[in-house]
């Protein structure tokens, strides 16, 4: 009970019995079930582990929405309207998404402004400048893609229902993992958000984490805008807007405070996956989606409660 | 005599025309412990910022083993050897005893990108120290530092400037949030760290605690050094009546008594 992802792992555990038990003989519990729910969790997952980090470094970033749309109109625009090929493209975008995440770090950084605040601004702008210089190019907010087939293969490869998308995901949990588990930055990461004051003092270059975890957010972001784009065939501003609150959602309901200074990837990655299952567990029990909503809420009302209990237990003496 | 390992002569420092140290002049001798006191306002926090490089002097010199030094940053003061344990403990509670000790100087095995934290090293590197200056209720490594006492984080934190090779501590009020037992934890701390020769500074408001280890004192009254003396040469009640800011504590007992 003393590790940050004990919490999710119940409720996960809980929430996928609950959903393989109610829905008996549907296929919930089947490979391509399976499938369904991990390819629902994986695209959010890509970006919900950058965003914990972040959030164990203390900061918040609501900007990651926009950034995936604007990565999936980059690769449009220029695969449609400007005829590049896909490759270079796919840097652009890559690189579109670290520009937004350093523009995101160094203000916060700069202006000690609440980077909640800092990052809203950035999602309107973001979503705003994308859909407007669109307009401005090719007069549309949305476009189609050409892609090659290695690019297809990369972003949109597809294993009877398991998308590619869950490779991805596994890939960045890992890096996230070894990164804030093992690496001497991933020690920075929790003394940046656990006393700020005490790691600067260790000589910890607080300044650089935090951007560098803003850069990581906006790389992860675009990554999935290019992973939909070239999948759906099609760019469009709106992509991602979901992500802005459902990552925030999925790190505390996997155990990372609010406040940072603690969490692991491993309950991000739970949280996810118990995001994954509830989103697609709904479809199989045949009723309203609309009760997804509710579910996640309590889920996140009754994480925020959990969290500080086991933070509680982690601080008492044994 | 020795040379001191760090002397300020004449400093000054103003913020604007407001003048927050005036001329003060002091010696911090290595295997010693100078107590530095005064009420609030007096100038204690300012000098302590100039003595770890947050601050740079108007006026005056600071010298530091012997030479005229002029410390850019807090971390060109710690790469001398400097170290400033501040009175709100530099300690990350929700992060383990061996990641804190170490943390800013992160053992690692390994080649990249499979480089990672020694985390056993720096564990059994850490209780060991801490067992060293007495800590036996710290047995693991993987212990949050939220789950110790304050005065345990103190002796940590003082432990990990000791080991990183500090031949000055600056210690910031370490006493004055602490009960007895605690503060003695810390005082004898401090002994320890004396004896192996690292030069102390120790800033409290609380004589009987200054009086118990000091073997220097400086009083800093608005500003300026009242009163400058070594261990033995002035009484307890002197030294609170320096620290009253030179008032007679008497005087200011018998004030109060006509208010009640």
């Amino acid at each position: 009970m003393r590790r940050p992802e004990a919490g999710a792992f119940a409720a996960f555990i809980i929430t996928y019995l609950f959903f393989a038990l109610a829905t008996p003989g549907t296929g919930f519990v089947s490979v391509n079930g399976t499938a369904g729910w991990l390819n629902l969790a994986s695209e959010l997952g890509i970006v919900a582990i950058p965003v914990g980090l972040l959030m164990i470094s203390g900061e918040f970033d609501l900007s990651i929405g926009s950034t995936v749309g604007a990565a999936s109109m980059i690769l449009a625009l220029g695969t449609n309207h400007f005829g590049l090929p896909i490759w270079p493209t796919v840097f652009l975008a890559l690189a579109a998404g670290a520009a937004i995440g350093l523009a995101n770090g160094l203000a916060v950084v700069k202006t000690k402004l609440p980077s909640f605040i800092v990052t809203l601004a950035t999602n309107f702008i973001v979503i705003g400048g994308t859909m407007g210089i669109s307009r401005l190019l090719a007069n549309v907010t949305s476009s189609s893609i050409v892609a090659s087939d290695s690019a297809k293969f990369m972003f949109a490869a597809r294993w009877g229902q398991a998308n590619i998308s869950i490779l991805w995901w596994l890939v960045v949990a890992f890096i996230g993992y070894r990164v804030l588990s093992r690496s001497v930055f991933g020690n920075w990461i929790f003394a940046t958000g656990g006393n700020l004051d005490a790691a600067r003092g260790a000589g910890v270059p607080v300044q650089r984490v935090k951007i560098s975890l803003f850069v990581a957010t906006g790389v992860a972001a675009a990554l999935v805008g290019i992973i939909q784009g070239v999948q759906w065939n099609s760019g469009n501003s709106t992509y991602g807007m979901g992500y802005v609150f459902q990552a925030p959602i999925v790190v505390v309901i996997g155990g990372v405070l609010l406040t940072g200074g603690y969490g692991s990837v491993m309950g991000i990655v739970l949280g996810t996956a118990l995001f994954g299952v509830i989103s697609s567990g709904i479809f199989y029990t045949g009723w309203n989606t609309d009760w997804i909503q509710l579910f996640l809420g309590s889920l996140l009302a009754a994480a925020v409660l959990a969290n500080n209990y086991v933070r509680r237990l982690a601080l008492t003496s044994r | 005599m020795t040379q001191p390992l760090m002397e300020l002569v004449q400093v000054d420092k103003s913020f604007g025309s407001t003048r927050a140290l005036n001329a003060v002049s002091m010696k911090v001798e290595a295997g010693k412990i100078l107590c530095l006191l005064g009420d609030n306002g007096a100038g204690k926090s300012t000098l302590i910022k100039v003595l770890s490089g947050y601050h740079q002097p108007t006026a005056g010199k600071l010298l530091f083993e012997g030479r005229e030094t002029r410390f850019a940053s807090p971390r060109e003061a710690r790469q001398g050897g400097i170290a400033t344990v501040h009175q709100d403990v530099g300690s990350i509670p929700l992060m383990s005893v061996g990641r804190n000790f170490f943390l800013g100087a992160e053992p690692v095995r390994g080649r990249w990108p499979f480089r990672s934290i020694d985390t056993q090293r720096a564990n059994k590197v850490a209780v060991e120290q801490m067992q060293k200056f007495g800590l036996t209720r710290v047995r693991s490594g993987d212990q949050l530092v939220g789950t110790m006492s304050g005065g345990e984080r103190q002796v940590l934190a003082i432990g990990r400037a000791m080991y990183f090779g500090a031949k000055m501590l600056i210690l910031d009020e370490p006493t004055s949030a602490l009960g007895v037992k605690e503060a003695s934890m810390v005082l004898k701390m401090m002994r320890v760290a004396r004896q192996n020769g690292v030069a102390i500074v120790f800033i409290t408001h609380n004589a009987r605690h200054a009086m118990s280890v000091g073997d220097n004192f400086v009083v800093l009254i608005q500003g300026e050094v009242a009163a400058s003396f070594a261990r033995g040469e002035k009484s307890r009640e002197e030294v609170l009546n320096l620290m009253a800011g030179g008032e007679d504590m008497a005087e200011l007992e018998e004030d109060l008594e006509q208010i009640d």
